[in-house]
């Protein structure tokens, strides 16, 4: 009996405030158009995408790469989406679009102040093809790449913590900052400088952390010995296959979603124009390691689709089939030539990271003046002015907190923790602790 | 007795394998192990850089016969195991002193 009697009064405290708002004047939400309902989903569907290119880089760094050192790559690649999307909810997203500003550094305030209506309600008049929330989350993904493409770099000897601590600073400060030069509005927009979906503003800032941090490093011991280059091969092959797919399914939203509508015409070609690319860039780069190394090199052609990838970025909704085709094809050529050169030089980068973000990241740039819709004298100039704008700004903010970094908590691991391994030296765990490796079973069955 | 260690191609372990049970021989070890003989090692190539791979995967496998077999195994084993190219192993025979089977403390050649 009691316990029907307070069931009631449940009722009664739950329905009668409900009873007496009713007959106030409550604002009606606004009603979304089917037009912002329909593109929104697709730029939340592209956040989906660009998501999942995390995993695709952890999966690929991590099958480059030796067993003793797959929880560390793990493990940074786990913590660089949640720190980079940490900051970006705290300045980053309002570094990066501060609204007028004077084109060089701006920044909107801390946190995430939504747009409203009367009501409190969101304001939908944002933008035509999506919310302010999708809008945060889509460009807080995209920051977060950036970060993840130096790990790949300075894999298997960089310290855990000086790894963190640069990572925080480079996507929270350094990315939104010069990317408000361009997608903020700011004085390389003004100029006319084209990056539509970031082979500059995420690849190639990527790339030169990539660079600064592998130069800083040094090499992994034993890799190049008595003036001779030993290769240390990745542990996975099918792990950085896996990556790679996962990386390409993710671009359908990186610049398919960076049409930043769902304009059925504009996305469907940027679909097409970005798939062309990194099948062009496959074909590529098999011709090219095929040709100089006599075999062809599975490595190599995983690189040359992502190289592809990473070249039609800055103007995918710019070119024709023939132009993709063609800035692929030349990016994936380019990857093997870099990845060789760059080993021949010394600075060791166990993924090619640099070759593809940073070489193919200034290579896409500079086609959107050779190719497309935009190709011209003019064109070229003003994105070769971009490309080095971002190179020395970057390249210089690299330097500056990887020394300090250095300086106060040391970048790399000792000598025998390299030799041991990171993921027991770092983390004092093993990410294969029950399969006996490197004793290669060759189809006997045992 | 005597203890047989047969180091061996991969593919052929299954056909080895099977010759032995033909003739009566009841268990063997298998053993991934890698090393090198006249074979040497090979090249590979990573990421456009030759290197050489000095020891060669292959499968060792340990077979204890009572004496009189010891003949006939080895002739099985050589048969099936050669491919006439060069790497096709070796086999190594030495004198076992005991065998005891553990389920039951028999031993010598009731153990085998």
């Amino acid at each position: 009996m009691k316990r029907w009697i307070s069931f009631i009064l449940l009722i009664l405290v739950t329905l009668v405030p409900l009873a007496a708002f009713a007959g106030e004047a409550v604002p009606a939400a606004p009603t979304a158009s089917i037009g912002l309902t329909a593109s929104n989903i697709w730029m939340m569907v592209a956040t989906f995408l660009v998501f999942i290119m995390h995993l695709g880089f952890a999966s690929l760094e991590a099958g480059l790469t030796q067993s003793k050192n797959t929880v560390n790559i793990l493990f940074k690649n786990t913590m660089i989406p949640a720190i980079g999307l940490l900051t970006y909810a705290w300045f980053g997203f309002n570094l990066m679009y501060p609204g007028e500003f004077n084109g060089f550094l701006g920044f909107a305030g801390f946190g995430l102040p939504f747009p409203t209506v009367a009501g409190g309600f969101l304001d939908l008049s944002y933008n035509e093809g999506y919310t302010y929330w999708t809008d945060f989350l889509f460009q807080g993904m995209f920051a977060a790449t950036a970060a993840t493409i130096v790990s790949g770099a300075v894999a298997e000897r960089i310290k855990l913590s000086s790894f963190l601590v640069f990572s925080t600073i480079f996507v929270g400060l350094v990315y939104p900052v010069v990317g408000s030069w361009k997608w903020g509005g700011g004085w390389l927009d003004s100029m006319g400088f084209y990056d539509f979906a970031g082979s500059t503003l995420v690849h190639s800032v990527g790339g030169w952390g990539a660079l600064i941090g592998a130069i800083m490093l040094g090499a992994r011991k034993g890799k190049y010995v008595g003036g001779k280059i030993k290769p240390i091969p990745g542990h996975s092959l099918p792990l950085a296959t896996i990556g790679v797919f996962l990386l390409w399914l993710g671009w359908f939203g990186f610049n398919g979603g960076s049409v930043l509508s769902a304009d059925p015409a504009l996305v469907s070609l940027t679909l097409v124009t970005t798939c062309i690319a990194a099948a062009a860039g496959i074909v590529g780069a098999m011709i090219t390691t095929w040709t100089i190394s006599k075999k062809p090199d599975l490595s190599m052609v995983l690189n040359g689709c992502l190289a592809g990838l990473v070249g039609i970025t800055a103007g995918a909704d710019q070119m024709g089939l023939n132009s993709a085709f063609w800035i692929g094809l030349i990016a994936g050529g380019l990857v093997v030539v870099s990845v060789m050169t760059i080993d021949k030089l010394r600075v060791d980068d166990p993924v090619g990271a640099i070759s593809v973000h940073l070489v193919c990241g200034i290579w896409g740039t500079l086609a959107v003046g050779l190719f497309g819709a935009m190709a011209g004298v003019k064109q070229f100039a003003t994105q070769l002015i971009g490309v080095g704008a971002y190179g020395v700004t970057t390249a210089v903010a690299a330097l500056i907190i990887f020394s300090i970094v250095k300086a106060t908590m040391g970048l790399r691991v000792s000598e025998e923790e390299e030799f041991e391994g990171l993921d027991v030296g770092e983390h004092g765990l093993e990410a294969y602790p029950d399969l006996q490796l490197g004793t290669a079973g060759k189809g006997s069955g045992i | 007795m005597k203890k047989i260690e047969a180091i061996i191609k991969h593919f052929k372990l299954d056909e080895v394998r099977d010759a032995l049970n033909k003739i009566g021989v009841q268990g063997m070890t298998v053993i991934e192990v890698k090393g090198f003989g006249r074979q040497k090692g090979h090249m590979e190539v990573y990421r456009g850089v030759e290197y050489e791979v000095k020891f060669l995967p292959k499968v060792k496998l340990e077979v204890a016969v009572a004496e009189d077999k010891l003949d006939e195994v080895l002739k099985v084993i050589q048969e099936n195991a050669r491919t006439g190219e060069i790497g096709d192993g070796k086999i190594f025979v030495s004198t076992l002193e005991e065998t005891i089977r553990i389920r039951t403390g028999e031993r010598g050649r009731e153990a085998l």
